[in-house]
């Protein structure tokens, strides 16, 4: 309620300090300096920052990987040091400190990764992205429908059902962008009961979104097994989009390639990303909405229809999340594979929270999980018998360091995940 | 704006909430509703404002019939309220939250927020709030977010305000100032219904009352009538405020509290440096406006908060520190507050909640195990005794009515061995009949020679019950007086004048 | 006091009790299922190429498309029987009775980790870790019956007792992060599944570890001991070994703790409310941390039929999908004892169905279907009562009032 009883009306005492985020990046900072600066590879690392057939050639940048593992450590000890100040005066920490802290640390370990070899930059951060594409949207989905106070898990079944609309219909038509359209409609007809049950039969939220998970990749591994398996030709074959570099923009040296020479969905979550943000902050639906995930009641009394709001920003955020689903297949690898969106749907989730139901730090959130998953494929070609598995846990102990509260405290919609009764 | 109620009925279930009630309210007055806790005030409120549909009954503003399917309709019509609850967004600015479902904007439906911090300014100016349209209404004070809600009506040309229980977070200083700002409004035109179940308050400022009982309307009344007939047409019966007790007898042991400060969740000191003592066979009763540290002091008590100063003594043991397991062990009942939110399990059934705070030791375990045999013949013992109506004793808890589910509570506190029981709002939103009951079981206790502590917001309990008075206020104790000590002066008190 | 049942006549109570089971959890679960499977045959006839074919000519003979798909159900859920309960096309009875015998096995590491998620779910917690709790403790158990060498029967209890070690400390790390951060434990459990997937799939790829000996790159275990294996139980004509055994016993120990001791009523007062818990002195705090324990732990039962109950070495998908279907076993069993039980041999004889169904050529996938509605119907008891008209729930206790008579023989009058 917002009967807030009010902190002037008493003697106040000293907030005290906390040094978690601190002392979190602290301890990264100093695994950096040691583990890749101290004792890294003195082999020189090759940075390449512009493809051979460029436009605007960036020379190669190379050197020492142990020299990298130093400066980066260093600039990142001073990191944690300004927010330890901070900390100590009680100012708070701006959330960009951690996606500079997080941009260093993905350099240092590159420079590790690939000491004797070549970093591909611009092929990496464009891969990043496109792997980020799914989760980002997915998590876009996410913010949607938590803003207004529903809790979605079933991002994982929307990604699926968006990743199989799209590959089947767009295989069965002919046409990529119907298989677009069946992806945003199949999703968004599942968030539609998500939101039923939630809205109308106030079912315990997480629940209908586990189920709906379930019965998503029951009915999809079904179909796909009796049926795409046997007639994969016709029913699951559907090409991708065309990669279509933009004029110009993808002639900027080193983002260029990476942002603007890809598929059709990934220029889609460009743009959905900062229309979301623009809703959500800056216009009077998006006060709505987050004025009925903060406190439905009182937006009810405002005359601001409850249900219904949230009944279509859920259903929306479907259509987006479907469009994420077909980002695995059509803007991807084409056809559906069985159980393809294996948990990103889960990331995504993890990347709402992350990234604070914020559409830019949730898209950065993404990014950071894109980067895991290519550095892993990628470590593995350039240096073999690299614990792998440690890299492709990274993500996951950040969002859990952040969810449990070290990275400052997360503040979720105060209605998220509670059902509205009325009367 | 002429505001005409004919006829509302509104049922839930089989509980009529509102039966055939008539009501008009005449431009330009301060009409006063008046009905104690469940007569179906806000039920009758929240019709006319179209969060309920009714299910009988007409609505008229300037005699033309009204067809409300919800706030939004009443609000353009020109009803404006104020909740009990305040219904604004902690994390919104003020401008933000006034301009809410009525945004002035530019293309493309992109907020004007200069426009809105206008209309803020101009009613603020107005009627001499002092509110900057940019702060975070979680960052006010209640009487100030108070002031947004009226501002918020009043942005949307509120005709007829409705106020419920508006008095309830205020000192009676603010509520001197609101009544002004009542009495200016409705200078300028505006019909107000004032809902209350406090006398005093009614007297002072109404033009007209319409009182309630049960759902139904059951007379008007003039401001000028006594108190002592107003509160008979409200509760339906002679009513007699006064608690019968023997003479204090003092017994020597008791709670010793001492310079206790608790530290609240906001970093301020919301219980500061506050000392009393209760003795055997006295009631202390703790009064004070709602939000001035007495919940926390409670809680405190009871080792649910960790005090940063001072010590809790209870006859010879050190319980400051404790857990609130070793605070029951120790003896101490506790009827909190909120008792759907900490004093019931509303899933268990009444017998599972006979053993909420008493599960792990006989009688009502063996070992590990729960003594079923046990449980079920103190549970229907207590039902009887303490007169719970209920189907049986596996009967959910949260199927019981207000009146019944507290007296499970008092019940269970009651039936243990005490060396100190704490009454936080003992009676909150119990109907008459139960409120006489469990204060005849609070001054059985203390005439048991236990020492017994009541923190209670409504003054009328207070003055009934207690043979002390510490009024709190902003966290302090300001002062310990008799139990007969003045209205007047305990009113003062509790706006924070020392006397 | 009111007292209802003696004024009550005999009759009016027996139509009370019928109308209290017919609007109760049990009897809705009942009617999921049934729907459920109703849902799994439209399935089945839709992708039946006989009545697709049938189907184009519906108008002329109508009842070749009937009899095309009443064969593909007919044929669909005769397989399943065949699969998961009785094989009367077996040469002989060894074989007709391997199939329950496979439900059976395939029952018990679903119904130890829906207990363990049936725990978490009443004390208010969302146990969606089963995945991570099974990986962990069999990581452990792997540890112990790969690398280390004790006598038969010993070697077995260590291993066993130190995979429910394991799975214990995963689920009490969940709770401890709730109590202490107030993390939500649904993301805080999804985020520890992929770092146990990730511990276990490293142990499984470094010779030093667990790799298997002589093994390639990719990540496998050896085969556990003999002496550490879960023993069969009817003999080698059987792969039925004594996890189901370790199950049933937890099912037993399950309902005692949450029905009759203190420690399961702590943890249901703690579900439902634990402002009122914390009140009541209980340590809230201190439930969450343990209640996750108790929970890893069932679950742990789970990971010690995956990993010593093999006959080969592990992959890292050992869990296979266990850790999310024990999420639909708990919701399909409401979180009870013999619900669980029952909903743990159901989904049991899901899988054990998958072979047969494969020869007749029909995609075992089909259970997942039949399972995922199940589910839906189960998680919306509203819908559920608009399609078969049921009552709402009764406010009576009369059923709760003779099972406490049947089942407390010292209740006092």
């Amino acid at each position: 309620m917002s009967t807030v009883a009010a902190s002037t009306q008493f003697q106040s005492a000293e907030a005290p300090r906390t040094f978690k985020a601190a002392i979190v990046m602290g301890v990264f900072a100093l695994v950096v300096f040691v583990a890749f600066g101290v004792f890294g590879k003195p082999d020189n690392v090759t940075f390449q920052w512009s493809k051979p057939d460029d436009v605007i050639h960036i020379p190669d940048f190379i050197v020492g990987s142990s020299l990298v593992g130093l400066a980066i450590g260093a600039i990142l000890i001073l990191i944690a040091a300004i927010v330890a100040v901070n900390a100590s005066r009680r100012r708070r920490n701006p959330q960009w400190i951690s996606l500079i802290f997080g941009f260093f640390a993905i350099i240092a370990l590159l420079a590790w990764l690939a000491a004797g070899n070549a970093v591909p930059f611009a092929f990496i951060l464009g891969n990043a992205i496109v792997l980020a594409v799914p989760i980002a949207l997915g998590a876009m989905g996410g913010i949607m429908s938590e803003r207004v106070g529903v809790v979605n898990i079933a991002i994982e079944g929307q990604l699926l059902t968006g990743a199989f609309l799209a590959a089947v219909v767009g295989s069965l038509t002919d046409s990529l962008l119907l298989g677009l359209v069946a992806a945003m409609v199949g999703a968004a007809l599942l968030s539609m009961v998500l939101a039923a049950f939630a809205i109308k039969y106030l079912v315990d939220q997480i629940i209908v979104g586990v189920v709906l998970n379930v019965l998503v990749l029951g009915v999809t591994n079904f179909l796909y097994s009796q049926w795409l398996a046997n007639d994969g030709e016709r029913s699951n074959f559907p090409g991708t989009f065309d990669i279509t570099p933009i004029p110009f923009l993808s002639d900027i040296p080193i983002i260029g390639p990476a942002l603007f020479e890809n598929r059709l969905t990934t220029y889609l979550a460009f743009i959905i990303i900062p229309v979301l943000w623009f809703f959500l902050f800056k216009t009077k639906l998006g006060l709505r909405a987050r004025a009925v995930g903060e406190h439905p009641l009182a937006a009810d009394t405002v005359g601001i229809n409850v249900a219904r709001t949230r009944f279509w920003w859920v259903t929306l955020g479907g259509v987006v999340a479907g469009l994420g689903g077909a980002a695995l297949t059509i803007g991807s690898v084409g056809a559906f594979g069985r159980g393809m969106s294996g948990g990103q749907g889960f990331i995504a989730l993890a990347v709402v929270i992350l990234g604070r139901w914020h559409p830019f730090y949730a898209a950065a959130a993404a990014l950071l999980f894109g980067f895991s998953i290519i550095l892993r494929v990628w470590a593995n070609q350039v240096s073999p018998g690299i614990p792998t598995d440690f890299i492709t846990m990274v993500p996951y102990l950040v969002t859990l360091i952040a969810v449990v509260g070290f990275v400052g405290r997360v503040r979720a919609p105060a209605a998220d995940g509670q059902p509205y009764i009325k009367g | 704006m002429k505001l005409e109620l004919r006829g509302i009925t509104k049922r839930f279930g089989t509980l009529v909430a509102n039966d055939n009630i008539n009501l008009v309210v005449k431009p330009g007055e301060i009409h006063s509703l008046l009905g104690e806790n469940g007569a179906g005030k806000s039920t009758l409120m929240n019709v006319l404002y179209g969060l309920y549909a009714a299910d009988g009954g007409e609505i008229l503003l300037d005699d033309v019939v009204q067809n409300f399917k919800g706030p939004g309709d009443a609000m353009a019509a020109g009803i404006g309220m104020v909740h009990q609850h305040f219904m604004l967004i902690p994390v919104f600015t003020v401008a933000e939250n006034v301009v809410l479902g009525n945004e002035p904007t530019s293309a493309l439906g992109v907020l004007n927020l200069d426009e809105a911090r206008k209309r803020v300014r101009e009613i603020s100016d107005r009627f001499g709030f002092d509110i900057d349209p940019d702060a975070l209404v979680e960052d006010l004070p209640v009487g100030s977010q108070q002031r947004v809600e009226i501002i918020k009506a009043l942005a949307r040309n509120a005709k007829v305000l409705v106020l419920d229980e508006p008095t309830a977070v205020l000192t009676p200083q603010e509520t001197d100032e609101l009544m002004g700002i009542m009495r200016d409004l409705a200078k300028a035109g505006t019909s107000i219904v004032f809902i209350t179940h406090k006398l005093r308050e009614v007297q002072a400022v109404a033009d007209r009352i319409t009182v309630i009982r049960l759902g139904a309307v059951v007379g008007e009344a003039k401001p000028t009538d006594s108190a002592g007939s107003l509160a008979t047409l409200m509760v339906g019966r002679e009513v007699d405020l006064n608690v019968h007790k023997s003479k204090v007898s003092l017994g020597s042991s008791g709670l010793r509290v001492s310079g206790l400060t608790v530290v609240g969740d906001r970093h301020t000191k919301v219980v500061d440096d506050v000392s009393f003592d209760v003795r055997g066979g006295e009631i202390l009763a703790i009064a004070g406006v709602q939000g001035n540290g007495q919940t926390e002091l409670a809680e405190a008590l009871v080792g649910l908060r960790t005090p940063s100063a001072g010590s809790i003594h209870l006859g010879e043991l050190d319980i400051t520190h404790s857990s609130v397991r070793e605070v029951i062990d120790a003896g101490v009942g506790y009827i909190p507050e909120d008792r759907k939110k900490d004093g019931l399990v509303g899933d268990f059934t009444v017998a599972e909640n006979f053993m909420l705070n008493k599960s792990y030791a006989p009688p009502f375990a063996k070992g590990i195990s729960i003594d079923f045999a046990n449980r079920d013949r103190l549970s229907d013992e207590l039902i009887s005794d303490f007169d719970v109506r209920t189907p049986g004793r596996e009967t959910l808890a949260k199927q019981l009515s207000g009146g019944n589910q507290q007296k499970v509570v008092v019940a269970r506190e009651l039936s243990r061995d005490l060396s100190l029981l704490i009454a936080s709002q003992p009676t909150r939103g119990v109907d008459v009949g139960s409120i006489e009951f469990i204060h005849e079981q609070i001054v059985a206790t203390r005439d048991a020679g236990k020492p017994v502590v009541i923190i209670s917001t409504e003054l009328d309990e207070v003055t009934a019950l207690a043979d002390r008075i510490a009024v709190m206020y902003r966290g302090r104790i300001i002062g310990i007086v008799d139990g007969k000590e003045s209205r007047e002066k305990l009113g003062k008190m509790m706006a924070g004048v020392a006397v | 006091m009111t007292t209802t049942p003696k004024a009550v006549k005999a009759d009016a109570r027996w139509s009370i009790a019928a109308k209290e089971i017919v609007s109760g959890g049990a009897f809705r679960a009942f009617l999921s299922v049934l729907l459920g499977f109703v849902v799994g045959a439209l399935f089945m006839v839709g992708s039946n190429e006989e009545f697709l074919k049938a189907l184009s000519y519906f108008t002329a003979r109508p009842t070749d498309a009937l009899t095309a798909g009443w064969g593909a159900i007919a044929d669909g859920y005769a397989a399943l029987f065949r699969g998961s309960i009785y094989n009367y096309n077996a040469d002989n009875l060894v074989a007709a009775l391997r199939p329950i015998t496979e439900t059976l096995r395939f029952a018990a590491p679903l119904i130890a980790a829906g207990l363990g998620v049936a725990l978490a779910f009443r004390v208010g917690l969302f146990n969606i870790g089963a995945s991570g709790q099974i990986l962990f403790g069999a990581l452990a158990a792997t540890a112990v019956s790969t690398r280390v060498e004790l006598p038969w029967g010993i070697h077995l209890v260590v291993a066993a007792v130190t995979a429910i070690i394991a799975s214990a400390a995963y689920g009490a790390l969940v709770g401890f992060l709730k109590a202490r951060t107030g993390a939500h434990e649904v993301i805080v459990t999804i985020m520890l599944n992929y770092i146990a997937a990730g511990l276990l799939t490293f142990a499984f790829r470094q010779e030093s570890l667990l790799r298997e000996t002589g093994g390639g790159g990719t990540p496998k275990s050896d085969a556990p001991a003999e002496t550490a294996q879960l023993p069969l139980l009817l003999g080698d004509s059987y792969m039925l070994h004594a996890g189901i055994v370790l199950a049933l016993v937890a099912v037993v120990i399950y309902w005692w703790l949450m029905e009759r001791s203190t420690i399961g009523y702590r943890f249901r007062m703690v579900g439902h409310n634990a402002d009122a818990a914390r009140t009541a002195g209980i340590n809230v705090e201190l439930t969450f941390v343990a209640a996750m324990a108790v929970s890893g732990a069932f679950v742990g039962l789970a990971a010690i039929n995956q990993a010593l109950g093999a006959r080969a070495g592990l992959t890292p998908d050992i869990d296979g999908s266990i850790g999310f279907d024990a999420i639909t076993v708990a919701l399909l069993g409401s979180s009870t004892a013999p619900g669980v039980l029952l909903a743990g041999l159901l989904f049991g004889a899901f899988k054990a169905g998958a072979p047969s169904m494969q020869v007749i050529g029909l995609s075992p996938e089909v259970t997942g279907v039949v399972q995922g509605f199940i589910v839906l119907f189960i998680a919306a008891p509203p819908l559920i009562r608009a399609i078969f008209r049921l009552p709402a729930p009764q406010k009576t206790t009369v059923v709760a009032d003779w099972w406490a008579r049947l089942t407390r023989k010292k209740a006092a009058k």
